[in-house]
């Protein structure tokens, strides 16, 4: 009778943890996941967070969430680069980096991803990927130099960025 | 509704709280971020089993269950379908412009930030014309370029791509049955945790690429998609401080170069006239900008684009 006592304390302890976990815990969703200062793209980046990173909201304001990085700073990121569910995991992520098997590799991003690419890439040769590749990372664009678009432009980023 | 069990026998739960633990206490030592306390392992280890449980049964079923992880390689392969059509315009200046205005329209969007980012460029054809690829991969026409005559119009036309891409109406022209398909591989993969049918995830890949590219270079959008673009379109610039009424120009000038039973935007989109009655209307409601634009704003883009 006392184990199941204890069983019951164990899973009420549990189920009031996850809950508490769910209500203030999300996921970076996106490849570079940008924390700034204060609410808005134009102040000073503070970290760049992978994808899958687990981040506990603290607070919020309009379309941004307000989150808690290591050593006690503190920063903003919109939430559009969040998700309350969880992201794949890191685990099968960090296996598939270290040359995990192919089986392996697929639980890192369920469904279609990097893999899936590839494979499809191989029976397609006509596609235009050096191309895709090369838009991606051939013209990049710096916070500052979009800081300076806008400022010699007359225009200015609504603060909160949309909705 | 569904009726609770009314007895559960209690060892069962703690069976299901040990495989939880074990789960997630596994998913943390081999992870990267260093979560710590108790609270974070059992809460992650509950959202472990649950995402097991959830890929045991259909896990995809419409375009809103797609990660944006997977909706960034979607785009990709959209993407490279098009440019093997379509040769990109080596311009590095125009490009460079068309990205840094992009990039700042999109902060300014209903969807700032996307897995792999916003990315432009101009496609070296004459026919007037512009995709919006799921994730944010743009592609626009120096035959639709040539039809702006200010950054303001440009930046409507940038806008309205990032519109279909912020509203994901890419995603919507997949087939339901290819969400089958997926469906139907992952729970594979839940079931036995061992991942891996490539070769039918390739497949579902390739048609779910194809239901898009078909969508974006033959059949267009839906009228309604259009005119929702169009109205993000004008609502992105009022946010930034353009003229709203810029992508009316644009409409004025596609009216009088697109020829009717034409094969490009003209057989993928409904007629310009239409069109800017919408988005008129979308104006009305829009502040329109506060002062007159600098000189800056137009030197730099003759600076990029006059010789387009």
């Amino acid at each position: 009778m006392q184990g199941k006592r204890w069983v019951l304390v164990m899973v009420l302890v549990l189920g009031a943890a996850a809950l508490a976990w769910a209500a203030e815990t999300m996921s970076v969703q996106v490849k570079e996941g940008r924390v700034y200062a204060k609410p808005s793209f134009l102040s000073k980046l503070q970290a760049t967070l992978p994808y899958g990173a687990q981040l506990q909201v603290e607070g919020e304001q309009g379309a941004w969430r307000q989150v808690g990085l290591s050593g006690g700073l503190q920063g903003w990121i919109h939430v559009s680069a969040l998700t309350e569910k969880q992201v794949s995991l890191q685990a099968g992520r960090e296996r598939a980096a270290s040359g995990a098997s192919s089986e392996e590799m697929s639980l890192a991003g369920k469904g279609f991803n990097k893999q899936v690419e590839n494979s499809y890439r191989s029976s397609n040769q006509g596609l235009n990927y050096a191309a895709v590749d090369n838009m991606e990372r051939g013209y990049p664009v710096t916070p500052e130099q979009v800081d300076k678009f806008v400022q010699a432009g007359g225009l200015h980023v609504t603060e909160g960025g949309g909705q | 509704m569904r009726a609770l069990p009314t007895k559960r026998p209690l060892w069962r739960g703690l069976g299901v709280i040990a495989a939880f633990l074990v789960l997630g206490f596994a998913a943390s030592n081999a992870g990267a971020l260093n979560l710590g306390d108790l609270l974070n392992n059992a809460g992650k280890a509950v959202e472990v089993g649950k995402s097991a449980f959830k890929a045991g049964k259909a896990a995809v079923r419409a375009a809103e269950d797609i990660t944006p992880e997977q909706e960034y390689y979607i785009g990709r392969a959209v993407a490279a379908s098009i440019l093997a059509k379509y040769r990109p315009w080596q311009n590095q200046e125009a490009n460079q412009y068309l990205n840094l205005l992009g990039q700042t329209l999109a902060l300014a969007s209903s969807k700032p930030q996307t897995y792999g980012g916003y990315h432009f460029l101009v496609l070296d054809s004459e026919e007037i014309n512009a995709f919006g690829c799921p994730g944010g991969l743009i592609l626009v026409t120096r035959g639709l370029l040539r039809c702006c005559r200010t950054e303001d119009q440009v930046a409507a036309v940038l806008a309205h791509e990032i519109g279909h891409v912020a509203l994901q109406h890419g995603l919507g022209a997949i087939k339901q049955s290819r969400f089958l398909e997926l469906g139907k591989v992952l729970a594979v993969e839940g079931a036995h945790h061992a991942g891996g049918n490539v070769a039918a995830l390739t497949s579902t890949f390739g048609g779910t690429v194809g239901d898009i590219t078909q969508t974006l270079l033959v059949n267009g959008y839906s009228r309604s998609q259009e005119a929702a673009a169009d109205k993000a379109s004008a609502q992105n610039l009022g946010a930034l401080g353009y003229d709203p009424k810029a992508l009316i120009q644009v409409l004025e000038v596609m009216k009088t170069r697109l020829k009717p039973g034409g094969l490009d935007f003209a057989k993928t989109h409904p007629d310009p006239a239409d069109r800017i009655e919408e988005v008129q209307e979308t104006c009305g409601l829009l502040a329109p900008p506060q002062a007159s634009p600098p000189p800056a704003r137009q030197a730099r883009y003759l600076a990029a684009l006059q010789g387009v």
